[in-house]
């Protein structure tokens, strides 16, 4: 039986399957497990790690990810959001009251990179229908360059593929020990609704990489998160 | 970190701070202790330790003013004043309501494109200071910061610039090759001052990590406004060379 963790690496490295260079965040050790699942697999993929000395390649300092980025070199990006609303708007700056740590490299990173937003709390108060700053937009007028934005929206719930010509999530798929009617009751944005299938569990074959050389590889970045799943 | 505590003590009053691209622990202290007026940052957070607990809490009652920025945005704005030209262009940004707190941002008419074309200007951004820690000094001036290249940039753009170092060394560091690619040099730095394990409880690489531990028991200790002047009687207020570990 696999771990909630396990679970959504295998659906991560799914939707980025086709990637050749991903970047990873501090905060986002599921991201780097999915990263490292499609290693194991035997896909040649550059993985970038952002808070890391090692596997940082950049040598101009922190512009050069955006520098980067801006090329089209980044394939893959992943975000969250205090808030995300059903236009794949994304707040990091304030909800109800609440200062949060800010917009980082948000409002760049999601013109410029295929996006997997990410977010394991999945309630009203996260999924909104509108967020109450836009720190980055889900979408642009056809007027603005923008090469990249959201490609799904993946929670500890539910996956959802955003539509960019209807500007809207479809529910895809729900976790197992959830219901489409109990993420419908847990989602403050409209969205639409598909043939919903339940979320693919890793295979044998994937959880046998994911407890040997992935978790190995994991331990060593984020070793918390490791402890936490695999100990 | 040395040069921040130093700053707490003096009772610096009215700071503007600029996080390249963001702000941490520095900037939560400096908070905490009353130095601060404005913030002007893509983010400040104390990375895997959360929530920088202090800043929250003063742009949650406004006792601060708050500039957001996104990371490129910052180096873009440093990069102009590197270069002498008053603004750069960005792509990206536009439809974020960071455009809407920023006089100092136009979006425009990409002049060259025939077809419409909005892109964002960001004006340039020249610090009073850059205060920064770095590993080495020597007898020329010079500073090493190794890939830290954004530590070069703020140098660039600063009007003067103010570095502690782990070490000074004999001679001049732009005679060895190796060196001189990771090398602010002279010609950018104002001042500099010797102070031996002076970014902790943040680290210097190949020389001494972050002190994890010291940055959790921050976290928690500066939830609260009493814990936080605790924290500051504790490591601030008398700067105890044995509180730091060796």
């Amino acid at each position: 039986m696999a771990r909630a963790e396990e679970l959504l690496a295998s659906l991560i490295a799914r939707l980025i399957a086709d990637a050749r260079h991903v970047a990873v965040g501090a905060a986002s050790p599921i991201a780097a497990t999915a990263c490292e699942l499609l290693r194991a697999l035997g896909k040649p993929l550059r993985v970038t790690r952002l808070h890391k000395r090692k596997g940082n390649p950049f040598t101009e300092g922190s512009r050069e990810l955006f520098d980067l980025a801006g090329q089209g070199r980044i394939d893959y990006f992943f975000l969250g959001g205090a808030q995300i609303d059903g236009e794949a708007n994304i707040n990091l700056v304030h909800a109800e009251g609440r200062r949060f740590p800010g917009s980082f490299g948000s409002a760049f990173m999601y013109f410029t990179c295929r996006t997997v937003l990410f977010r394991d709390e999945h309630s009203r108060r996260v999924l909104v229908p509108r967020v109450e700053f836009i720190s980055a937009p889900g979408w642009s007028p056809p007027e603005v360059l923008r090469r990249g934005g959201p490609v799904a929206l993946v929670t500890g719930k539910a996956l959802f593929r955003w539509q960019p010509e209807k500007r809207r999530f479809r529910l895809e798929s729900v976790h197992p020990g959830h219901t489409a009617s109990a993420v419908r009751e847990a989602t403050g944005f409209d969205y639409d609704v598909g043939d919903v299938q339940e979320t693919a569990a890793p295979s044998a074959a994937e959880l046998d990489l994911l407890r040997g050389p992935v978790a190995a590889h994991i331990a060593a970045d984020y070793p918390d998160f490791a402890k936490r799943v695999w100990s | 970190m040395v040069a921040v505590r130093a700053l707490i003590r003096r009772k610096a009053r009215n700071l503007k701070l600029l996080g390249v691209p963001v702000l941490g622990l520095s900037a939560d202290l400096l908070i905490g202790a009353g130095c601060v007026a404005e913030v002007h940052s893509s983010a400040v957070s104390l990375g895997e330790a959360g929530l920088a607990p202090r800043f929250s809490e003063a742009a949650e009652r406004g006792e601060i003013g708050v500039v957001d920025y996104t990371c490129p945005a910052v180096h873009t704005a440093l990069q102009a004043t590197e270069k002498g030209v008053p603004f750069m262009p960005l792509r990206g940004v536009l439809g974020s309501d960071l455009v809407a707190g920023h006089a100092d941002w136009q979006v425009t008419q990409n002049p060259f494109s025939a077809g419409k074309d909005p892109i964002l200007l960001v004006s340039a951004l020249a610090p009073d200071v850059a205060l920064f820690h770095a590993r080495w000094a020597d007898e020329a001036g010079n500073v090493w910061v190794g890939r830290r290249r954004e530590l070069a940039t703020i140098a660039h753009a600063a009007r003067q610039t103010y570095v502690t170092v782990e070490e000074f060394r004999g001679g001049d560091m732009l005679d060895d090759e190796l060196l001189a690619p990771g090398i602010i040099s002279a010609t950018y730095v104002t001042g500099v001052a010797r102070a031996e394990r002076g970014a902790w409880p943040l680290g210097v690489a190949d020389v001494y990590g972050i002190d994890d531990a010291h940055l959790a028991m921050y976290a928690k200790a500066a939830r609260t406004r009493e814990g936080f002047e605790g924290y500051l009687r504790e490591y601030v207020w008398q700067e105890r060379k044995s509180s730091l570990p060796a």
